[in-house]
């Protein structure tokens, strides 16, 4: 193996890993006001919308490919189907307008 | 159900949904001039599948080792919020278990840690983390060593995947509550103007736009007595 690569992947390693360690070893000392616990309650939701949106409507060149699988999920998950259900419909709809296209 | 049992079982969506992306990675690595041992040491050690894709495209671009680094850094500050909230609901677990799993907290564990119903402790998260780590781990392996990915519609198909299974998560909590549209709704607003009007990276695009809407909301929320409608 090429040495400046792993040195480069091992700072990559490092540098990922210590924002997802901090918040364990700072917030299991303290005890945050009931605002900002509030706040930390809501980041679940609030990542959930920025992850999807705008994203998957660029998943490919074609803006409307996104939109059909956003709207297959969006139907399936409606309609109460879990989560695996809603992950193979949509990718079941898209492979179907992939062949009609 | 053991914990984690039910933290394999609520992974397979993940695993699922990794399988195109970390086979595409694999192979990405190989054209980009990684060797099989670098592309899997990278999916082992990093473990964050759009940072180990901008990095190839730098490398590919002749951009040096601490650029890359950097941008890496920069791009997943956004875990930084994921912890700190996941920190919230963990159960009391010895540090050292904590410390384990916060290693394996990505967009996809985080957002199905974090919709779990109740508390979360390290066995669920163990089971749920080992899916996501070993489909990323093995697949960027298979994608590089056999020199292909899926088919290509199929990969086309499956890139949707991961969108789905945030949808699928999200949509059961927005029928429930009110505060929960206002939240997913601001952000991806916000979101949107981050990434098309004032063309921040996708890392502090995210950062900003959650943390915009998670603090708003909590405000509103409060000014108007209650939230939980």
């Amino acid at each position: 193996m090429n040495s400046t690569i792993v040195w480069m992947i091992i700072g990559m390693g490092v540098v990922t890993y210590l924002p997802r360690l901090l918040p364990f070893v700072l917030l299991g000392r303290i005890q945050l006001p009931p605002f900002w616990q509030g706040v930390l309650k809501n980041v679940p939701y609030a990542v959930l919308g920025a992850l999807i949106i705008p994203d998957v409507f660029f998943i490919q060149d074609d803006v409307v490919f996104g939109a059909i699988g956003f709207a297959a999920a969006v139907i399936a998950a409606w309609f109460g189907a879990n989560v695996m259900v809603v992950v193979l419909a949509a990718v079941a709809v898209l492979s179907l307008y992939s062949l009609v296209v | 159900m053991a914990p984690f049992r039910q933290g394999v079982q609520a992974g397979v969506a993940i695993a699922i949904g990794y399988t195109p992306i970390a086979l595409a990675f694999g192979l990405l690595a190989k054209t980009t001039g990684l060797t099989l041992g670098e592309t899997v040491l990278m999916s082992l050690v990093v473990f964050a599948g759009a940072s180990q894709y901008i990095a190839l495209s730098l490398i590919a671009a002749g951009t040096g080792a601490l650029e890359i680094v950097l941008t890496t850094f920069i791009l997943n500050i956004r875990h930084f919020l994921m912890s700190a909230s996941l920190s919230e609901k963990a159960e009391p677990d010895a540090f050292w278990k904590k410390a384990l799993y916060a290693f394996g907290i990505t967009d996809e564990t985080f957002s199905v840690a974090a919709m779990k119903e109740g508390t979360v402790n390290a066995s669920y998260m163990f089971g749920l983390i080992a899916m996501a780590y070993g489909s990323w781990v093995v697949n960027s392996g298979i994608g590089h060593a056999v020199g292909a990915s899926l088919p290509e519609s199929l990969q086309e198909s499956m890139a949707i995947a991961l969108y789905a299974m945030f949808i699928g998560l999200l949509v059961p909590a927005l029928k429930k509550q009110r505060k929960i549209v206002w939240l997913a709704g601001l952000s991806a607003l916000f979101n949107s103007i981050g990434t098309f009007v004032l063309h921040l990276s996708k890392g502090w695009s995210i950062v900003l736009a959650t943390l915009l809407s998670a603090v708003i909301v909590q405000w509103l929320a409060k000014e108007g007595g209650n939230g939980d409608e």
